[in-house]
């Protein structure tokens, strides 16, 4: 073994918390167990490392460690042309893809100043909403898993599959569909899109009721719940967590309320909050977000307006596949768009959203080229991590586990 | 997201104050309906304290930016939110490359509690782009490997090339070093 290698065990090493003994509230001397959770763990949700100290069952201090699966997408998007860069930021938070691609597109639009057609944005909210309820469906399977229900993980991926149907039926793929395009979605909605829309949203409440059936009548998930690890919204908001955990202690900030974005002031839908801020709320709050998003997605296929499904701007959007036959300007244009890209006027843009883990922003910085000199992604999953030790210490490694699980961290967009 | 005007008010209120002072504000910005100060680096405490006294109170994001080939080359940009009024400011501040340092914000300190939103924020800022954080309780790298060399969210940092590290070839050199 030669120098630098043992320089990195050393550095490795240094990572355990060596002063931990002092923090003991009562000053005992117990032993303590440092234990080593993950990165291959099946309850962290991806790889996701943890140093725990342990003073018997209780946990003492949390160390999260990420990082095992940075891709460098950041600096990749810096690479390639501004419409190249949506799939690339969609493989972030690989839940919740249309989220990213929305705040990329819409941060974008902002610097470009494009009119996004009302049509599309009614689509887009389809989309973001459909996208919602399938991120909260894994979200759900998985967190009973962890508590040990095994039923529900299949009836959340029943549900999960029909979603993704629909994103296939629109875009062709059912995951990381690059849809969205910067001023618009890439094409118009399917015949039978609607019909299937609406039979999805008919079943949906039901099947939600049904979830809800079976873990609120169940003793065990609910004192592995009721209770345990509660955080106040005050350390919350200092800690900089946003969305269903925030909500679910009592604070009701939602960005599609509060600041709405792509036509959300539209829609008549609430914001279900929590009381205490425990592990149950955060189960409660996510399970109602369901119904609300069932909500929307209903009132904007009502509502679906007529109309172009992007922008006429030449400029950012391709154009229509059958001018380029008898248009000289927009073969020049495709031309243009697909080689080189459409430039951005210079300038900085930051562009929150409320994705179903909380506030995502997308940071652009244009420098007048056709490709970003910075884009940078304010991840929920990232920020929210903070709170797991704050939420988790004192309490017994069991609920720290269940407390991971009602985190609902994504390590691809924590990575990123 | 203050007006044109509000923005204004608000960049001759903190150059009154005398923990920051008039060259404390370097610069103020309205643009495509958002507002954003430019601030001397060694104020950034003070800044962050008055607007949050002003009602911005959660720190959104803190994320870095390298203005190569502009200088000083390295940004660092504070988004607050004031959940009230619902108002954003995004307040900017530009380090040299020979010099990286700014106060962190993670911290409490006889000024007031801290933002302890901004710790794994700076610790990513630090991993990408080499700021130096002062008063950081815990400043490692956070996305890269602790071994790593160089700061590859730069703009001068080369993409690709990075060899793929097996036991067999844990010794060898990555990032910048290579």
């Amino acid at each position: 073994m030669n120098a630098s290698v043992s320089d990195y065990r050393r550095q490795e090493e240094s990572i355990t918390i060596s002063a931990v003994g002092e923090q003991f509230p009562d000053g005992s001397h117990d032993e303590l167990l440092t234990l080593n959770f993950g990165p291959h763990h099946p309850a962290t949700h991806g790889v996701l490392r943890l140093l725990v100290n342990l003073q018997g069952e209780v946990v003492r201090s949390i160390k999260p460690i990420v990082g095992y699966v940075h891709t460098g997408i950041e600096k990749t998007a810096e690479d390639k042309s501004y419409w190249k860069v949506i799939p690339v930021v969609e493989r972030m938070d690989y839940l919740s893809y249309y989220f990213n691609a929305m705040a990329f597109c819409g941060a974008v639009e902002t610097l470009v100043e494009v009119e996004v057609p009302k049509r599309a944005q009614y689509l887009r909210i389809i989309h973001l909403e459909l996208n919602r309820i399938a991120s909260h469906l894994i979200w759900l399977g998985t967190s009973a898993l962890d508590l040990g229900a095994v039923s529900i993980f299949l009836y959340c991926l029943r549900e999960r599959e029909q979603v993704l149907d629909l994103f296939e039926m629109s875009s062709g793929q059912r995951m990381h569909t690059r849809y969205f395009q910067v001023g618009g979605v890439i094409e118009d909605i399917p015949k039978g899109f609607e019909e299937k829309v609406r039979a999805f949203t008919k079943i949906m409440p039901g099947r939600a009721d049904e979830y809800g059936a079976i873990l609120n009548a169940n003793e065990i998930v609910l004192q592995r719940l009721r209770g345990t690890c509660p955080l106040d919204a005050q350390t919350l908001l200092s800690l900089g967590v946003s969305g269903p955990l925030l909500r679910a202690a009592g604070n009701p900030w939602d960005l599609r309320k509060a600041d709405p974005y792509s036509s959300y002031e539209d829609f008549n839908f609430k914001i279900p909050v929590g009381t205490v801020g425990d592990n149950y709320d955060r189960f409660a709050v996510r399970l109602a977000e369901i119904y609300e998003s069932v909500k929307i997605i209903d009132q904007a296929i009502d509502g679906l307006p007529e109309g172009p499904f992007i922008t006429s701007d030449r400029k950012v959007a391709l154009p229509p596949r059958h001018e380029l036959a008898t248009s000289m300007e927009a073969l020049i244009h495709h031309f243009k768009l697909v080689t080189e890209g459409f430039r951005v006027p210079p300038g900085e843009v930051y562009y929150a959203i409320e994705s179903p883990r909380g506030e995502l922003g997308c940071f652009v910085r244009s420098d007048g080229s056709s490709k970003p000199a910075r884009v940078h992604m304010r991840d929920p999953s990232f920020v929210n991590l903070q709170a797991l030790s704050k939420m988790a210490e004192g309490s017994y490694i069991a609920d720290m586990i269940a407390t991971l699980a009602m985190l609902d961290p994504i390590l691809g967009g924590i990575d990123r | 997201m203050p007006d044109a005007t509000g923005l204004q008010l608000l960049a001759h209120e903190l150059r009154e104050s005398d923990a920051i002072g008039s060259e404390g504000v370097l610069d103020t910005l309205h643009f495509r309906g958002r507002a954003s100060l430019t601030i001397a680096p060694e104020r950034i405490r003070a800044v962050l304290l008055a607007l949050r006294e002003r009602g911005y109170t959660f720190l959104a994001s803190v994320h870095g930016v390298d203005y190569l080939p502009h200088e000083p080359r390295l940004g660092v940009h504070y988004e607050l939110l004031d959940m009230s009024r619902v108002d954003r400011v995004t307040v900017k501040l530009r380090v040299p490359t020979d010099a990286p340092e700014v106060d962190s914000v993670t911290p409490g300190g006889p000024d007031g509690p801290g933002w302890p939103t901004a710790d794994h924020q700076e610790r990513e800022i630090y991993d990408m782009f080499g700021v130096v954080f002062r008063g950081h309780p815990d400043l490692r790298r956070i996305l890269m490997p602790e071994d790593y060399e160089g700061h590859p969210q730069r703009r001068d940092f080369p993409v690709g090339g990075e060899p793929v590290i097996f036991t067999f070839n844990e010794g060898e050199r990555r990032g910048a070093a290579r």
